[in-house]
């Protein structure tokens, strides 16, 4: 094993496309970095900010929330809210400086298993290149719902 | 009381121990809080798998169960069904896919065995907040929608309404018949393609148990499986169908040509028409973008000899609303556009046709009444069958497009019957798999025809000798020659590639399905449900799954069918149980949840100032769960807790 820094990158993906597109990268034996870790809600409009700073906080040097493409999601909508909830996020990681690069929002259908590798792996030597996070403020990320809606006002 | 985890770690045979070190994983389970027992298993889903799974349950009072397999979409409900018969709640059973994404991706033998490792970490991680869920049923309505009547949509639609099934069949074309009617003859048994389909046509519009709406799409669907609400809308076609005889003097009187599409552009028809002469319904429908009535404002001849007095000129489009239990997605294929092949010179070259083309060229009731003629209305003496145009090619489409092998072979065949052309294929391989296919290519290779094993690199008219002045020249390696050849003949004709139809992504949306990466639509399991999509309740009959013959199109339809009858005969489904779950203390009433949820399934309880979940309505996704300001909705099965605990656990390692 070499000294290299392997970064843990949480994904947390929708059921229906993005977790589908994982399997099928899987089935057609295609290679990616070990480094993802998935974690499956049924829709990407599940994925709470709270998920994110949880992770952060945890140890996750990266994460990744993807889900179906606009207007592919099973259920009609969800990714929307995903997708107007993100910036906020975004501006909320950086306020706690955790660089931009270690969050991204990809929609992956269930047909893109390339797609889904592509990401992993770009990922994967993005984050890799930031090095550790170690971003241990618990305290400030207790379990709060909404917590983008909240900033939203 | 503690929960019991019990963790289940399949080998998968080879699949996942040949690089996941499973003993390793179950052992490490062993060290977690509340795992209770651990074992790993060559085949886990298998009988023995499965009993050994109940056994362990019953013996180690196993309240909570993790099986570290394939995915989720996979087995779950196998090892669902295995729980429950143990008598545990299905809903205490989470899964750990350590195949799909590990085993089968990872080549690092270290890496993958930790990464499986922290998966199913991550699951029992779950599993100990998993709660029971209590499983609901609701009645199926006894109705089939199939979308699409070509001979897959006719075929399941027949099926369903002999067992006793009302359907409701929508067609977009003004007939159904789909792309079988405008064949000529079938491969390899050389029947002619109407003959056997127009009975079948005639049988399901006339079925009791079939209500038939043509010239319509579906517009919207809601609902879910056993209750789909389907809207339909019937397009103006300014003839009433319960007054018109199909008598035909209108195709006759009217003077307003425009191209066929059922020809392939090769003739006209008229501004009313009906698809071909065999059309079912026969009740000819006026095309309002062509009509001069429409178009200029005035003419209306075809009224003035209609007796019956059957044009509607202020006919509008209706829209119908149906509720059915289960839908068949059979809405077909199309061909690859040929003039965007540039290289073999469709579109360039009047005598470089398609095989769609040739089939209305070689239908006695085509263009040429039969004649396999040039455009300058003179019969080839040379023909060159060109294989693969569009397939088997990473430049256009990557797969088989499996038909064109056969019908480039009858192809061949009635070249040598009606002309006295000689006769070229141009193959990569020759592609004869079905029942009595390879024995008409063994015919086929007796009837003199010339096979040339080499993909036509293209078609010009640039002479290079004599011989070839004034002829189209088609350009191949022979491969088994190793030399580049120059073949002049007078008629080539492209096997192009079949296609999904263009607007696939937008219907494959409009039912909750997804696509496959060749742009067709997406079977739940390739295998074992390629007549199944991923929504409970949505099927797959024909070549909108993947590209069929007719054998396997019927087949398709027919498995589909069943597939559907099972769901309806059975009479009730069981329904989403993670839906949310409003925690009424909690509530602030603010509404937030109300206007994200895409199934308006939250109410207000006006005195109680809370927001209320329908269950029936709501089918789980979650958005209001992360939505709601309070933290007052519960997103059962994927709780923030149980959520937030797997994430804890993937870093606990
Ligand atoms: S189901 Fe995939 S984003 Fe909604």
């Amino acid at each position: 094993m070499s000294d290299r820094f392997e970064p843990v990158i949480a994904v947390l993906c929708c059921n229906w496309c993005t977790y589908a597109g994982a399997d099928l990268a899987g089935t057609a034996r295609m290679k990616y970095a070990p480094n993802v870790r998935l974690l499956r809600v049924m829709c990407s409009g599940r994925i709470d900010p709270a998920f994110v700073l949880r992770a952060f906080a945890e140890g996750a040097d990266g994460v990744l929330i993807a889900g179906c493409h606009p207007g592919d999601c099973h259920y009609i909508n969800g990714n929307l809210k995903t997708m107007r909830r993100f910036p906020q996020l975004k501006t909320m990681l950086a306020q706690f400086g955790i660089e931009p690069a270690r969050v991204r929002l990809e929609w992956i259908s269930a047909s893109e298993g390339d797609v889904f590798v592509k990401v992993a792996n770009e990922m994967t030597g993005q984050v890799r290149a930031l090095g550790p996070l170690n971003w241990k403020v618990r305290a400030a990320v207790e379990p709060v719902s909404g917590l983008a809606e909240h900033h939203a006002g | 009381m503690e929960p019991r985890v019990g963790v289940f770690v399949c080998h998968c045979g080879t699949n996942i121990a040949g690089v996941v070190d499973v003993a390793r994983v179950a052992e490490a389970a062993r060290t977690w809080a509340n795992v209770v027992h651990a074992e790993d298993y060559k085949f886990m889903c298998s009988d023995p798998g499965q009993a050994m799974v109940k056994q362990a349950i019953l013996r180690h009072k196993i309240d909570r169960v993790v099986v570290a397999a394939c995915s989720p979409r996979m087995h779950e409900a196998t090892f669902r069904k295995a729980c429950a018969e143990a008598g545990l709640n299905p809903y205490l059973f989470e899964m750990a896919n350590i195949r799909e994404h590990c085993s089968w991706v990872h080549e690092d033998k270290q890496a993958a065995t930790l990464k499986a490792i922290d998966i199913v970490r991550m699951a029992v991680a779950k599993a100990r907040l998993l709660e029971p869920l209590e499983t609901r049923s609701v009645k199926v309505e006894p109705k089939a929608l199939v979308v699409g009547g070509g001979v897959a949509g006719i075929q399941a639609a027949l099926n369903l309404a002999n067992a006793g099934i009302k359907v409701v069949m929508v067609e977009r074309q003004q007939s159904i018949g789909g792309r079988m009617a405008q064949l000529d003859k079938t491969f390899p048994t050389l029947d002619c393609s109407a003959c056997i389909l127009t009975p079948k046509m005639v049988q399901v519009a006339q079925h009791p148990n079939v209500t038939l709406y043509t010239c319509a799409e579906v517009e919207e669907v809601s609902g879910y499986v056993g209750n789909f609400d389907v809207t339909i809308r019937r397009k103006a076609t300014y003839v009433d169908p319960d007054v018109c005889t199909a008598c035909g003097i209108c195709l006759e009187k009217c003077p307003k040509k425009t191209t066929s599409e059922f020809e392939e552009g090769l003739t006209t028809r008229k501004a009313v028409y009906r698809l071909f002469p065999q059309a079912v319904p026969g009740k000819p429908v006026v095309d309002r973008e062509s009509c001069t009535y429409f178009v200029n404002g005035k003419c209306k001849v075809c009224e003035r000899f209609c007796e019956p007095k059957a044009f509607r000129w202020d006919d509008t489009d209706k829209v119908v609303h149906e509720r059915v239990g289960a839908i068949l997605v059979a809405t077909g294929y199309d061909l690859y556009d040929a003039s965007a092949l540039g290289q073999w010179g469709y579109g360039r070259f009047p005598d470089v046709i398609t095989g769609i083309e040739f089939e209305r060229l070689n239908n006695a009731t085509g263009p040429t009444g039969g004649r396999i003629l040039k455009k300058d209305g003179t019969e080839p003496k040379s023909v060159a069958i060109l294989h693969c145009v569009g397939s088997r090619d990473r430049n256009y489409k990557e797969y088989c497009s499996r038909v064109c092998c056969m019908y480039s072979l009858k192809f061949a065949h009635l070249l040598r019957e009606k002309t006295a052309a000689t006769v070229w294929n141009f193959y990569i391989d020759m592609r004869c798999f079905g029942k009595g296919y390879e024995e008409f290519y063994n015919r086929l290779l007796h009837e003199g025809v010339k096979f040339v094993r080499g993909k036509a690199a293209y078609v010009t008219d640039q002479p290079a000798n004599d011989d070839e002045k004034g002829r189209l020249v088609v350009s191949a390696e022979a491969t088994t020659l190793g030399e580049v050849l120059r073949v002049p003949v007078d008629m080539v004709i492209l096997a192009s590639a079949v296609t999904p139809q263009p607007d696939a992504p937008a219907v494959a949306r409009r039912f909750g399905m997804s696509l496959s990466p060749d742009g067709f639509f997406m079977e739940k399991h390739p295998k074992l449900e390629p007549f199944s999509t991923a929504t409970d309740g949505v099927y797959l009959a024909g070549a909108c799954q993947g590209p069929k013959d007719i054998p396997d199109a019927v087949a398709h339809g027919a498995a589909a069918a069943s597939t559907a009858m099972a769901l309806i005969s059975r009479g009730e489904v069981e329904v989403e149980a993670a839906t949310a779950q409003v925690t009424e203390g909690a509530c602030s009433g603010c509404k937030v949840c109300q206007d994200i949820c895409p199934y308006a399934a939250i109410g207000f309880d006006g005195p109680k100032k809370v927001a209320t979940i329908n269950p029936s309505l709501c089918k789980g996704c979650g958005t209001c769960v992360a939505t709601c300001p309070s933290s007052a909705i519960v997103g059962r099965h994927f709780t923030d807790q149980q959520v937030l605990a797997q994430i804890s656990a993937l870093f606990a390692g």
